[in-house]
């Protein structure tokens, strides 16, 4: 009976279909918005599940032998993103469910789509794909290290809690984490974290669409390039869902919820629409430099109770 | 397939002026995007192949394999006087074949360079084909 249950929560609900439908909805707001700047009309709002449904019915080429990483890296990455938005979506839902450490492990489920789009970008042996996969390893490099530190900002905030659901509960009982001036510092670096997690613009270098012609995905096609747009669009869902557990989960009604995860995502989008892409290595710099100094100071004010 | 139509857009020595037009499309004014239609950077990820412009010696080949690196099912779009007849190309030394002799055609949209509007009236054509009413 357990074990249905917790079937139940990765397939269905806060898992994968859940996940998968708010992705590609906020996928279409992505969409919609960026439209809306460009005046133009934009895509219905069910344009991504046409698309999911279209390349589930190509034709899939498999280049080189290496077939199996190539065809198993996209599965890993969605298995991943699912699983961080299911335990995401449980804190909500129960703050007692979860394990001490959970934080930690979100920061590897994070990881792995990334690390899945480089797997699969190097087995496809393709040249574009391989400057793809180098330029999203220096990005990971990035853009972990001020993640990490505004993760320790909410660890240190909520007295070393480590498990999702206490931090929501500290953040219940004491007001968000956003309202103090660390909190608010490290959500700034948040979402630009989150930027660089998803892919967007300024840090979409790994798959620049005019120069290396979509590097990493270039080979894919067909089911598995459906699969990696899933694995995007549940990101897509669970970083800013993750951004709202760790500084705003003051009041936890559902509309306040979606309020607040339309807002940080058009945020996002708005950061997306107004800056020109950034080279690797200004990436890197601009992570390890200002991003990562002003996370540290974050940190240095919330030892201090502010 | 019919809503969901991505765009590659592959040069055959074109003067440029179909090209311009084709991104005209994507512009505030026409908007495809509008009917899912968006252009993509890899050929694995097209649904149809837009050719612009006269086959040329070097380019033969070039589209040959451009064709087969495709993933079926995918159609293609002539653009322009060039790619659908050779326009005063046609008895150039340098044109040894017409587009259609490379590749089956599927939608010829003439003009020199056509209008955007041309270039819709096409992808409706196109789409009417895919749902078998033509």
């Amino acid at each position: 009976m357990n074990l249905l249950l917790h079937i139940f929560f990765y397939l269905i609900f806060p898992g994968f279909v859940f996940a998968a439908l708010a992705g590609l909805i906020s996928g279409w707001i992505d969409r919609k918005v960026t439209a809306r700047i460009q005046w133009r009309v934009g895509p219905p709002w069910y344009q991504n599940f046409v698309d999911i449904a279209k390349l589930m019915g190509k034709e899939v080429v498999v280049p080189g032998e290496r077939s199996t990483v190539f065809l198993c890296a996209p599965l890993l990455g969605l298995c991943a993103a699912v699983l961080a938005a299911t335990a995401i979506g449980l804190a909500f839902i129960s703050p007692d469910a979860g394990f001490v450490g959970d934080v930690i492990v979100m920061v590897y489920l994070l990881l792995i789509p990334a690390v899945a789009v480089m797997i699969g970008a190097s087995a496809s042996r393709n040249p574009l794909a391989s400057i793809g996969a180098a330029r999203e390893m220096k990005l990971v490099m990035g853009y972990e290290l001020p993640f990490i530190l505004i993760l320790l900002v909410i660890i240190v905030r909520s007295d070393g809690a480590l498990r999702l659901g206490e931090i929501i509960s500290y953040q219940a009982s004491g007001g968000s984490n956003i309202t103090s001036f660390s909190g608010i510092l490290a959500f700034a670096v948040g979402i630009l974290c989150t930027q660089a997690k998803l892919g967007f613009i300024p840090f979409d270098a790994a798959e620049a669409e005019q120069e290396i012609m979509g590097g990493t995905m270039i080979e894919y096609s067909g089911a598995p390039l459906a699969l990696f747009k899933l694995t995007r669009a549940v990101m897509l869902y669970t970083m800013p869902v993750f951004l709202i557990l760790l500084f705003w989960a003051g009041s936890l009604n559902t509309f306040a919820l979606v309020g607040k995860y339309v807002l940080i995502l058009v945020i996002i989008v708005l950061i997306k629409n107004t800056n020109p892409r950034l080279r690797a290595d200004q990436a890197l710099k601009f992570f390890w430099g200002p991003v990562s100094l002003v996370a540290l100071f974050a940190l240095v004010l919330a030892l201090a109770g502010l | 397939m019919t809503r969901s139509l991505w765009v590659f857009h592959a040069a055959l020595s074109p003067c440029n002026n179909c090209d311009i037009e084709i991104l005209d499309l994507l512009t505030p004014r026409h908007d495809v995007e509008r009917f899912g239609i968006t252009l993509i950077g890899s050929i694995r990820h097209a649904d149809v192949l837009l050719a612009s412009g006269v086959p040329t010696t070097k380019t033969v080949t070039r589209f040959k394999e451009l064709y087969e690196q495709t993933t079926q099912p995918c159609l293609v779009a002539a653009i322009g006087s060039c790619a659908g007849g050779g326009n005063m190309f046609r008895d150039s030394y340098n044109s040894p074949c017409s587009l259609d002799d490379l590749v089956p055609v599927d939608v010829y949209i003439p003009g020199c360079p056509p209008k955007p509007e041309a270039m819709i009236a096409g992808v409706v054509k196109l789409i009417e084909k895919l749902k078998g009413n033509v």
